[in-house]
């Protein structure tokens, strides 16, 4: 794949869908593009993260430690992104994601990213859009588990 | 692995005076040193001179006699010693014996000046030597007072004259006085008043000149403080070039030169100005006395007192005078120079206190261990005679007992610690081990039986195994089976160090002390060596160091084998495991698409810098190459390409943006040169520009891989075409260049690549997910797996350190330096706060590892980290210099004091 076809690629991902064409050749230039097999980590609940992915093709699931094992909280596939929210905070990986069958992801560095977002609002915007998406998500399951909880309290 | 040739020590054993040689004090006064040390080398001078006087005499009278009698025909006698002259062979005769006097005199004086030289020479060796010596005896804290800068000068640049002047401290005043005197006493024979009118300035001289003098040695003295000031400073800007500049204090640091540099400006003039009035008023006085001469003795004349020839005579004479007297006078002003610059640097290299010479002179070839306790009594030491640092301390440890001594930052740890190494001198009170005092005991012993390391480590330049084996050099080893023609080479060195005082022990031979490690030989010592940098946790950083190094397979044939097994078990584990996406291997007809246009090129490592990646694209034979393989043109395009690329990327980024240097080509600076290149290309052609600018371009292609870069300008097409040029680079090498690459192999090991690359024989394929952490481990499998682990560990000990362990990183040098101590097995291991850079849980295992290698023998672990306390057999906590608690994790705990307080808030 030449530079050019990994820069019409990009472009086909909603968030990058508004970025000028060089800023996406920079992005597909200075990005790494990763294979996963099945079953291979993406990241790691815990560890340091320096990078985000975003998936160019496959599934990933992401999961959560528990007591009782790892736990399955969400699936991820095309066009997503995965680990913005530790490079934007610096804090370790919330979560961990494994690819269910192969995976290609463009993998972002941080360095990357972040220039990505203070050069182009509509990519800040896009990744607000995304967290807040992603809040929603977790504030109803949160919201879920708190009736369960109840009920079963109740019986 | 380095090989040490072997050498005898000492090469003979019989007379054996002291090696270490160096008289208790030197004598205050240059003249008296001199003589004590070199009495009969100027003894030697002086007779020589004088020996030679009679001919330097002759050599003057023949010439008369050839005009007079020879040639002139006076007086000529008929026969000498029986043989008969005519006036020509008398002529050619007297002419032969001239030209022989001539050479006598030459003679004498190279040899003289040979003499004089060697004389002064050896006792400025021996004036070094002793002063370095007595600096390796100056008590710790005296360098605190004084820096390196100052020393350094004082025994190279300041002694440097005194070895010029020693020569001819006697013969020279001893031989001009004799000339000076000779004519003298013939211009007294003349005429006694024309004697004193010779001579009637020398009074006034021999008064005015020493007081004149005298100023000017003040002035000298200044100067030389100057000096070394201003070299202890350049010193402090050299250590401290961070601060200067992390605080922009150039300014600052400049103004202090440049004033330092005009004070001595300022003294120089003065002592110009005095020196050359000394020089006016001498010559004045010189031209003065043929004054008298021609007005006192011209009277003399005329009155009919005196004959012309005598005055004429006398006026000669005296004019043969002002040399030796000119000369005497310089000779002064030298000796006071040299005298002036002896006592100032004898007086730097008498401080108190200096470690008694018979503790250092100690030459025990095996020290025995170390028995009985070790009691500190009343133990005291103050820095200043006001502050006790360490107040009356009362302590008693077992020499197989395991301590920890524990306090608050300047409690007193650190100098107790450093009392007990006898680093430091007690100002009251005592240490002894059994029923010896330490401050008695020689160095032999303090240095072998008890182990310290500091908080500030310093490592000696040189290999980390050098580093090591520096615990081990005590004194060399004398071997038997050496050979005759070294050993006469080495009993000449011998015989002059013996001559100048200076250490007899040979500094080529092998110091290092095995039994001291308690190993038989040099390869058990490496195994030592491996297995305590696994103990200090270094073990791996070495092993990396080693990976990344090169070995010469020739000289080390068997484990450049063993590599190579380890390569074919490598790339077959690869396939085993399904893994072999990660490599892409070096074949010789495949297109490496890992690698940059270069590397698939070239296919092989240079050796030197002729085919470095950024000169290769402007190599004449790289060039023709690529012209026969009908590539230059396309690569250049691709250059041209990569250029384009580049300036649509990065061009929009501001200049020092991280993307130039992960990325870009083209760095942020050359950039806007190339977009003008560009725009001169699109218009005029490539083949337009200048061969400068055709390689630039050629370089930039050269740098691209496929697989990394992804801008798909190298198609299988061309990759074909560069395999082909890859085949005709190799066969057509001219043999000037034959041995400028070392060309990938598979089957054979590569001596101009590292041990990883041997092992990896390709590249990390790109786009694997963790690539670099799967393929280690694999790599480190197989390295465990065909034992190649430890012969690694041993060639990362080749790893030179850099001056003062300056390319290891602070904690790397710290756990070099603790293993170094474990080396020598001493009977006391004194740790002070010798690990604090390391994070808590490495200090932590790393004490547990120490505690395993001093097992049964005493270590004293010395650190402000309380809670280490549970770790030993009993803590001793020290506050304000004394020893408040001591006892065992559990007791201190509970005694609700110091220790508990120091628990909770550490």
């Amino acid at each position: 794949m030449s530079l050019e076809e990994e820069a019409k690629l990009l472009r086909n991902i909603g968030l990058f869908a508004h970025l000028d064409p060089s800023k996406l050749k920079l992005l597909a230039f200075t990005s790494r593009w990763l294979e996963f097999q099945a079953g291979e980590e993406l990241c790691h609940e815990g560890e340091h993260g320096d990078s985000a992915y975003i998936i160019t093709g496959g599934t990933a699931e992401v999961l959560v430690d528990s007591e009782n094992g790892p736990v399955l909280v969400a699936t991820r596939g095309k066009n997503e992104v995965i680990g913005e929210m530790s490079i934007l905070c610096d804090t370790p990986r919330t979560a961990t994601v494994r690819a269910k069958d192969t995976v290609h992801a463009l993998n972002v560095s941080k360095d990357v990213f972040m220039q990505l977002v203070k050069g182009s609002p509509d990519i800040a915007v896009q990744i607000i859009r995304t967290l807040a998406n992603r809040l929603e998500e977790s504030t109803a399951k949160l919201r879920d588990a708190k009736e369960k909880l109840a009920k079963a309290a109740l019986e | 692995m380095r090989a040490t040739r072997q050498i005898p020590a000492t090469t003979n054993n019989n007379s054996k005076p002291h090696p270490f040689n160096t008289p208790s004090n030197m004598e205050r006064s240059l003249f008296k040193y001199i003589l004590k040390h070199s009495l009969k080398g100027q003894i030697v001078l002086l007779v020589v001179t004088a020996l030679s006087m009679p001919f330097v005499y002759f050599s003057l009278e023949v010439p008369k006699i050839i005009i007079n009698e020879a040639i002139g025909g006076q007086g000529m006698p008929q026969a000498v010693l029986g043989f008969e002259f005519t006036q020509i062979t008398y002529l050619f005769a007297l002419c032969g014996l001239f030209l022989f006097l001539v050479l006598i005199n030459g003679g004498f004086k190279y040899f003289l000046n040979v003499y004089r030289g060697v004389l002064g020479e050896r006792m400025l060796r021996r004036m070094r030597y002793q002063l370095y010596s007595r600096l390796l005896r100056f008590p710790l804290p005296h360098f605190k007072r004084v820096s390196s800068g100052e020393i350094i000068p004082m025994i190279t640049a300041e002694t440097e004259p005194l070895g010029g002047f020693i020569g001819e401290a006697f013969s020279l005043p001893a031989f001009q006085g004799g000339l000076l005197l000779t004519y003298l006493f013939f211009i007294f024979n003349q005429d006694p008043f024309l004697g004193a009118a010779a001579v009637a300035t020398y009074p006034l001289q021999m008064y005015v000149i020493p007081k004149l003098q005298r100023r000017v040695n003040r002035l000298a003295k200044q100067r030389v403080l100057a000096a070394r000031q201003l070299a202890a400073r350049i010193g402090d800007s050299v250590s401290g070039i961070a601060e200067i500049h992390a605080n922009d204090t150039t300014h600052y640091e400049r103004a202090d030169i440049s004033a330092r540099l005009g004070h001595i400006f300022h003294i120089r003039y003065h002592i110009y100005r005095k020196k050359f009035f000394i020089k006016f008023l001498n010559n004045f006085l010189a031209q003065i006395t043929p004054f008298f001469f021609y007005s006192a003795g011209g009277y003399f004349v005329i009155m009919g007192e005196l004959s012309l020839g005598a005055l004429v005579a006398v006026l000669a004479a005296y004019k043969d005078l002002a040399d030796p007297w000119k000369e005497l006078l310089k000779y002064y002003e030298t000796k006071e120079d040299v005298r002036v610059k002896y006592a100032q640097v004898l007086d730097q290299f008498e401080p108190q206190q200096m470690l008694d010479e018979a503790l250092v002179a100690d030459e025990a070839e095996t020290v025995p261990p170390l028995k009985g306790d070790l009691v500190a009594s009343n133990l005291s030491f103050s820095e200043d005679q006001l502050i006790k640092l360490v107040d009356g301390v009362n302590a008693q440890l077992r020499l197989n007992e395991h301590v920890l001594i524990t306090g608050p930052n300047g409690s007193g740890r650190d100098e107790f610690a450093r009392l007990l190494a006898r680093l430091l001198r007690p100002t009251a009170g005592r240490i002894t081990i059994g029923d010896q005092n330490t401050a008695d005991l020689p160095e032999s012993v303090v240095g072998r039986r008890i182990g310290y390391v500091g908080p500030s480590v310093y490592l000696f330049p040189g290999s980390v195994r050098d580093n090591m084996h520096y615990a081990l050099k005590h004194l060399p080893r004398v071997l038997a089976d050496i050979d005759e023609s070294f050993k006469r080479a080495l009993t000449a060195e011998r015989e002059e160090a013996l001559r100048t005082g200076n250490s007899l022990h040979a500094f080529t031979a092998d110091w290092v002390d095995y039994a001291g490690a308690g190993v038989d030989d040099g390869e058990q010592l490496e195994l030592r060596i491996v297995e305590l940098m696994r103990v200090v946790g270094l073990e791996e950083d070495i092993y990396h160091l080693g990976l990344h190094s090169t070995i010469d397979p020739q000289a080390r044939e068997e484990f450049s084998q063993r590599v190579m097994q380890a390569r074919a078990a490598l790339h077959e584990r690869l396939r085993e495991e399904d893994l072999s996406g990660l490599v892409e291997p070096f074949e010789e007809n495949r297109y490496n698409l890992n690698a940059s246009v270069a590397e698939n090129l070239l296919f092989g490592t240079p050796t030197d810098a002729t085919f470095d990646l950024e000169k290769i694209a402007n190599h004449e034979y790289m060039l023709h190459i690529l012209t026969e393989a009908g590539l230059q043109t396309d690569l250049l395009e691709v250059g041209r390409k990569v250029a384009d690329t580049m300036v649509d990327l990065f061009a929009d980024l501001p200049p020092g943006h991280e993307f130039f240097e992960q990325f870009s080509f083209i760095s942020a600076e050359d950039l806007p040169e190339y977009q003008q290149l560009l725009k001169r290309i699109s218009t005029q052609g490539m083949r337009a520009m200048d061969a400068e600018t055709q390689a630039r371009f050629l370089s930039l292609a050269f740098k691209l891989a496929p697989a990394r870069h992804r801008l798909g300008l190298i198609d299988e097409q061309m990759q074909t075409r560069i395999l082909k040029a890859r085949d005709a680079f190799r066969a057509n090498l001219p043999s000037e260049l034959s041995d400028v690459v070392a060309f990938f192999d598979a089957d054979a090991y590569n001596g101009e690549s590292t041990l990883l690359d041997n092992i990896l024989f390709g590249k990390l394929a790109y786009g694997q997910a963790r690539g670099q952490a799967r393929l280690s481990s694999v790599i480190n499998s197989v390295i465990d797996g065909h034992g190649l682990r430890v012969d690694i560990v041993r060639v990362g000990l080749d790893y030179d350190v850099g001056i003062g362990g300056g390319r290891l990183s602070m904690e790397q040098r710290q756990k070099l330096a603790v293993a170094r101590a474990l080396l020598k097995q001493p009977d006391i291991l004194i740790v002070n706060d010798a690990t604090s850079t390391l994070d808590g849980a490495k200090e932590l295992q790393l004490l547990k590892g120490v505690r395993e290698q001093c097992e049964g023998r005493g270590l004293i672990w010395v650190s402000g980290r309380a809670e280490y306390a549970r770790e030993f057999d009993r803590a001793l906590v020290m506050e304000s210099g004394r020893v408040i608690e001591q006892g065992t994790f559990d007791e201190l705990e509970q005694a609700d004091g110091t220790f508990k307080a120091l628990l909770h808030n550490g």
